[in-house]
Order: C-alpha cells, then sequence, then structure tokens
C-alpha cells in the first residue's frame, strides 16, 4: 500500500549508501527538487543517479552532485549551457559519466519495471555506444543487446495523488517520471496536491497506486497548483 | 524519383531563413515531424498554417505549438531544449519510453537533424566531436537518426576551415547508419540514393563547382 509521508525527510528513510537511484526530470520540469534535497540531508554517499541530465544551475540535482555523494551518472545528456556543476566535477575526474541514448534510457528503465530480463534495439547499431555489446540481425535488419536499469530508488514528481498512490502529471513535466516509478524498489513521489480516492478520474490515471511507494505532498510555489485534479 | 536538377549559380547560397522555408516546403501536408534542437527547430516557423503538420517534442508531446511569450511561459512546458513552448488544440502528452516508441516504432515520418558531417551513403555524424576534452552528450539524436521514416539534415555545406561536411565516410563518431535520406545546405540540396548521391538543386554554385570541391560524387538529374 502507499504511504503518505509527512514531509520529504520522513519519505527518504533508509537510503543507503551506494544506491541507485531513478531521477525524474527533463531539464528542471518535473525535476523532483524537495525529494532530492531530502537525499542530500540524508548524507547517503557513493550514488548512482540515472536521469536525463546532469543537474541545471545550482540547485536540485546539481546541488546533490556538488555535495560529493555521486559516484556515478547515467544519462543522456549532461552538457547543457547550465550544468557547470557537472562540467566541473567530470573534467576534475570526480564523477563517471555513462552516456545512454535517452531512448534506450527510457526503454532499459521500463524493462525493469516490467520484468523484461533484456531487449534488442535498433539505436545505436554501428555507433561507438554500442561498441562492445551483442548485436543480432533479425529480419535483416540490425540490432544492439541492451539490459534493464533497475533502482534501489525513484525520485519522481507528479502533480496530483489520491490517497491510493494513484498519479497525475501536469504537460511535458510527465518525461521519464511514469517509467521509472516502475522501475525502483521503492518509489518515491513529490505532489502539488494530494486527494481522497475516487476524486480522480479512474479513466485518466497515469501511474496506477500499486507502482509508488510513498507520497509527500510539497506544494508547488507558483499559482500552477490550483489546476484541477483532473486537467 | 528522379528531377532535373535546378541549377542556380546566379543568385547567392541560401540564408537561414530561406533555408528553413525550402524545408518547411518539403514536408507532406499532415505528417508527424520531430524537428531537432537549434537550427532545425525555425522550420517550424515556416510551415502553412493549413498544412495539418503535427509537431512531435521528445520530452513526451504531440501537437506543440510556438515558443511561448510572456504569460505564456510554463516551466511544465518545454520542447527538446528546454524552451518554453505551447501547446496546440488536439495536444497529447505521454512518457517518454511512449515517445521513444513514436521514433523507434517507424511512427514519425519526418525529422530534421543537424550534423557534423553526413557520408554519402546516409550515416550521420552530429553528436560527439570526439575531442578529449569535449563532454560527450547524445540526448535522443541516436533514437531519432534510425526511428523516423525519413531523416532529412539541415547544415551548411563547407565548416568554417571550407571542409565539405558531405563526405564519402564520416570521421566524427556516428550518431547512425544509412539513416539519412535528403541533406539541406546553404549551396545545395542532395537525396541520398541507393544509386548515389543526386543534386537535386543548386544556390549561388553550378553541378560542376560542387564536384571539384567535394570527395563524393555527384549525380545530376
Amino acid at each position: 500500500m502507499t504511504e503518505i509521508a509527512s514531509d520529504p525527510d520522513a519519505a527518504l528513510k533508509g537510503v543507503a549508501d551506494g544506491a541507485t537511484v531513478l531521477v525524474g526530470g527533463f531539464g528542471t520540469a518535473g525535476q523532483p527538487v524537495e525529494l532530492i534535497d531530502a537525499l542530500i540531508r540524508t548524507g547517503a554517499r557513493d550514488l548512482t543517479v540515472v536521469s536525463n541530465n546532469a543537474g541545471n544551475g545550482d540547485h536540485g540535482l546539481a546541488a546533490l552532485l556538488a555535495a560529493g555523494q555521486v559516484r556515478k551518472i547515467v544519462c543522456s545528456f549532461p552538457r547543457q549551457s547550465d550544468s557547470w556543476v557537472f562540467d566541473a566535477l567530470y573534467r576534475a575526474g570526480k564523477i563517471e559519466l555513462e552516456v545512454v541514448p535517452q531512448g534506450n534510457l527510457a526503454e532499459r528503465i521500463r524493462a525493469a519495471g516490467a520484468g523484461i530480463g533484456a531487449f534488442f534495439c535498433p539505436t545505436g547499431v554501428g555507433t561507438p555506444l554500442a561498441e562492445g555489446k551483442e548485436t543480432r540481425t533479425i529480419d535483416g535488419r540490425d540490432y544492439v543487446l541492451e539490459y534493464p536499469i533497475r533502482g534501489d530508488l525513484a525520485l519522481v514528481k507528479a502533480h496530483v495523488a489520491d490517497t491510493r498512490g494513484n498519479l497525475l502529471y501536469r504537460k511535458t513535466a510527465r518525461n521519464f517520471g511514469p517509467v521509472m516509478a516502475t522501475a525502483a524498489t521503492t518509489t518515491v513521489v513529490q505532489v502539488d496536491r494530494l486527494v481522497d480516492a475516487g476524486a480522480i478520474d479512474p479513466e485518466v490515471v497515469v501511474t496506477p497506486g500499486i507502482f509508488v511507494d510513498r507520497v509527500v505532498v510539497c506544494p508547488a510555489s507558483t499559482e500552477l497548483a490550483e489546476e484541477g485534479a483532473a486537467g | 524519383m528522379t528531377t532535373a536538377t535546378i541549377e542556380q549559380p546566379d543568385r547567392g547560397p541560401l540564408t537561414r531563413t530561406e533555408l528553413a522555408q525550402q524545408i518547411a516546403a518539403d514536408i507532406p501536408p499532415g505528417s508527424y515531424v520531430n524537428l531537432g534542437i537549434g537550427q532545425p527547430t525555425t522550420v517550424a516557423d515556416h510551415l502553412a498554417p493549413d498544412s495539418g503538420v503535427v509537431l512531435h517534442t521528445e520530452n513526451g508531446m504531440l501537437g506543440m505549438g510556438r515558443a511561448a511569450q510572456g504569460d505564456e511561459v510554463d516551466p511544465d512546458l518545454v520542447n527538446a531544449g528546454k524552451v518554453p513552448v505551447t501547446e496546440t488544440p488536439g495536444a497529447a502528452y505521454f512518457h517518454h519510453a511512449d515517445s521513444f516508441a513514436m521514433m523507434r516504432g517507424g511512427h514519425l515520418d519526418v525529422c530534421v537533424l543537424g550534423a557534423f558531417q553526413v557520408s554519402g551513403t546516409g550515416d550521420l555524424a552530429n553528436w560527439h566531436t570526439g575531442e578529449p576534452d569535449a563532454i560527450p552528450a547524445v540526448g535522443g539524436a541516436m533514437d531519432l537518426a534510425i526511428g523516423a521514416k525519413d531523416v532529412f539534415v539541415m547544415m551548411t555545406l563547407f565548416d568554417k576551415q571550407g571542409r565539405a561536411k558531405l563526405v564519402p565516410s564520416c570521421t566524427y563518431p556516428l550518431t547512425g547508419v544509412g539513416c539519412v535520406s535528403r541533406v539541406y545546405t546553404d549551396v545545395a540540396t542532395f537525396d541520398l540514393t541507393p544509386d548515389g548521391v543526386v543534386v537535386t538543386a543548386t544556390f549561388g554554385t553550378t553541378v560542376e563547382e560542387l564536384r571539384s570541391r567535394l570527395d563524393v560524387p555527384l549525380l545530376a538529374g
């Protein structure tokens, strides 16, 4: 059953050193900043972070990297105009980087959540990112064998949750949230708003509560949280 | 499909705007289209309002509208370049695995990408210069390159040092193999066909002059 946590620190109890953490977001859209701040406060070290980017500016994921708690990051697009924290750590040899094509990142996480052992994918065939990987020709097309990415912990930002853990997202802040929620031993979700079971139309639930272990309300700092539950 | 090469030596090279217009005019009405980060994004400005083209953005949206202005800016609504955008009537949101299934599964009609180099056989290099101090970042480029039914490249034909970017074999790390179908540049457009590289138009130059500057054999229609 989904547990409703009183605050982000309570939601992140028991994070172990060396954990693999799936962190939602595409740049800052959908980045679970309050949960990342709480992860920093746990002091957990030697983390492997899986996220599309490697932090923006000095907040959220960038702050986690700056705190020296991340040993390795798995992402598709680390280099951005405001990724100076990551850039400096990488150039100093203080963080390990695994670059994964964005669709492979999503599908490898999806595969973990869906119980798929591995899959053959056409992305990256003949490129440096497929070097050393098993390949196979199926019906005349070449594919690369890709393995799932599973997390010990997933940190996700959604818009609205009900007390059963059913989730709605908002616009392109959805991005990796629904797949990451399925792929971790413990999935923690921060939401703008919590509503009673029954207040979300079952037809429009995006992430069913079975994938959600803990929910914590972190009201958005803007008026955007005023949107309707079905919006 | 072979049409006569249109040589226009007496005009200048295409401006960036003209290049974007050229590509927009060649996108079939009603297509599902992904425009890459940077220059390709400008193609959207030249699509006819009645074209029925639906724009896909990798971060989970179909029916993406123009860039957001003023009060329209919403941090939860951005494009692949993380620029705030708007939604159009009939837009849809979806998660990343669905978004990339649209590419990989062959559902997108056209994508337009920038390039460092393209080979005559359609290999694409656009994600990494391979320089030792460069931080590699691939994003969705590899998935798009092998996924869309037609991959159009939008680039200058020569780099700042005057070196051709349409080459017999890419020297930069590859993004995809044999995936590019058409190359739009400031001085010429090319169809990459099983028979070879066909020059379909020139701007401020001739096929003869291009043959002297490129190491790729050129066919003219």
